[in-house]
């Protein structure tokens, strides 16, 4: 089946509610065509709220508070940003459970501006304690870790993006995958930045690891196959999210860190996610050269 | 003599209404006379003592009636109602608010037994009273869902959304008791009651002091329709 992300989530989410009935998905608004359907075959399981963020993390919340495992959908801006305290009280300090599914990416749809650009949420959601959070390159892995995400009983975030990676790796919540290993720098791509990072380290000897879930952070899978404690950190979201993970993961040697990801600036530009991943360097090339110069730089010697 | 002369010390007894006082005291320290103004305590009696369908036996139940208390602020007559009804040991009452207390000046969900919610920012508690009962539905389970909150508090935006899903959803489980002590800055030009009433809510408007009145208002329930009872008491000087 080969689709987008955020149509194989529907289409995932709708299957689990057939075969979960302690599963409800909430929307507000956003994908509601993608869940007639199931919304005709499980009325009370899938609730729209309208266009209410506030209450529609909350419902989430108040669901699981009821015993059930809410699903909880729109916009990354929207659900992280707009209803924050939301998902850190109703969720968080409630202690309850509950899978938080966003799209829009980073800059998924350009041409509508800042306000529809979600670079932020990622490294919001690090700020809140026992979240796991996912960000697959591929609705192949998007469906493996939304099963994995509902059918635990802890709180997730599921980040998905129109921008994929051509195929799927099989995917393991919580361990990263080595896609080869060499002799130099590691890079740890995350999600749908794998192909890029692929391309532009071609002929390198270098490590490369595929990271789709980046809380909790893979740091046994990072030291066991790090040939040097050089560091490529590419994210899809704000530059420098997990970099602090990798630097606790490696805290115990002395190590360089480079963080590639998108930049914290009010671009004002819209057209195409290609354009802004060059504006960024996260194309091919951009990243080619950042990676040239760290490896190229080596540590300082005294 | 102490406020806590002649109480009963373990926690399978249950107090009544004229113990509340003495039971806030140990919070307070304060005298009778200021810890009986607080504006939730016969609103929290009355729901305690004639209206929900839970206790400490059943606090875990899923066919338990669920009580959110979305204004946690100021939560001394809500501790003392707790105890009096055996959801909590009267002595852990002196604690209020240490370090190694279990209530908190906001309650904690997760430390005291029978606080169904965790409250303290203001505009939680409604919102997810209607999760709650939204689930509740879901799966079959007639349980009520209360939940009190203040008129100050209605303030929050996210109240709005709240209230007007619930009417449009007919969430006849929810019965949400607004403890009206005119608190908000601007005040609720037309009534409160009538910011329900145009989403389709069943409303009433009691003396939040008087028993009998809240009795029969918070055991009403319309059919198709949430309900929202404004319990007014006296405006805090």
């Amino acid at each position: 089946m080969t689709t987008d992300m955020r149509t194989r989530f529907a289409a995932t989410a709708s299957q689990l509610l057939d075969e979960d009935l302690s599963t409800a998905v909430v929307l507000a608004d956003i994908s509601a065509q993608l869940f007639t359907e199931a919304a005709e075959r499980h009325p009370e399981r899938v609730v729209n709220v309208g266009i209410r963020e506030q209450l529609l993390v909350s419902v989430g919340a108040g669901l699981a508070l009821s015993g059930m495992r809410p699903i909880v959908h729109t916009f990354n801006a929207f659900l992280v940003e707009r209803a924050f305290e939301q998902v850190k009280l109703d969720f968080g300090h409630q202690d309850v459970g509950g899978v938080l599914v966003s799209v829009g990416g980073s800059y998924d749809w350009p041409a509508g501006g800042r306000t529809h650009m979600g670079p932020e949420d990622v490294a919001l959601i690090d700020t809140l304690p026992d979240w796991s959070v996912h960000v697959p390159g591929h609705p192949d892995e998007a469906e493996t870790l939304l099963r994995h995400a509902v059918a635990g009983s802890g709180r997730a975030y599921l980040r998905l993006s129109s921008q994929q990676n051509a195929s799927p790796l099989p995917v393991r919540a919580g361990r990263f995958s080595v896609v080869r290993r060499g002799s130099a720098a590691t890079v740890i791509a995350v999600g749908p930045l794998l192909d890029p990072v692929l391309e532009a380290t071609r002929g390198l000897e270098l490590t490369v690891l595929y990271a789709t879930t980046v809380t909790p952070f893979d740091g046994p899978t990072l030291r066991a196959t790090l040939a040097k404690p050089d560091v490529v950190l590419v994210e899809p979201y704000l530059a420098g999210t997990s970099s602090r993970s990798v630097s606790t993961a490696l805290e115990a040697i002395p190590h360089r860190v480079l963080s590639l990801g998108v930049r914290s600036v009010e671009a004002r530009r819209y057209g195409e996610p290609d354009d802004h991943a060059q504006l960024h360097g996260l194309d091919a090339r951009g990243l080619r050269a950042r990676i040239g110069d760290f490896l190229a730089e080596g540590p300082l010697t005294s | 003599m102490t406020p806590s002369q002649g109480l009963p010390r373990s926690t399978g007894d249950t107090l009544g209404y004229h113990d509340l006082n003495d039971l806030m005291s140990l919070m307070t320290g304060d005298e009778k006379h200021t810890v009986s103004a607080t504006s939730t305590l016969d609103v929290l009696w009355v729901l305690y003592d004639r209206i929900l369908d839970v206790t400490p036996v059943s606090a875990d139940d899923p066919w338990r009636d669920r009580f959110y208390l979305s204004k946690g602020h100021g939560p001394m007559a809500y501790y003392a109602v707790l105890a009096a009804r055996g959801f909590i040991p009267v002595e852990e009452l002196r604690g209020f608010g240490s370090f190694d207390s279990r209530l908190g000046h906001h309650p904690d969900r997760v430390l005291v037994p029978g606080v169904e919610i965790s409250s303290g920012s203001l505009g939680h508690g409604l919102p997810l009273a209607v999760g709650t009962a939204l689930g509740l539905r879901a799966q079959g389970i007639g349980s009520r869902v209360v939940c009190l909150v203040g008129d100050g508090e209605l303030d929050e935006g996210s109240n709005a959304e709240a209230i007007a899903y619930a009417g449009a959803a007919a969430l006849d489980a929810l019965t949400v008791v607004i403890v009206d002590n005119d608190s908000a800055t601007l005040g609720w030009p037309g009534g409160i009651e009538q910011r329900f009433a145009v989403e389709g809510w069943h409303g009433v408007r009691v003396d939040g002091r008087n028993h009998a009145e809240l009795e029969l208002a918070l055991k009403q329930r319309t059919s198709g329709r949430p309900s929202v009872v404004v319990a007014e008491v006296e405006k805090e000087s």
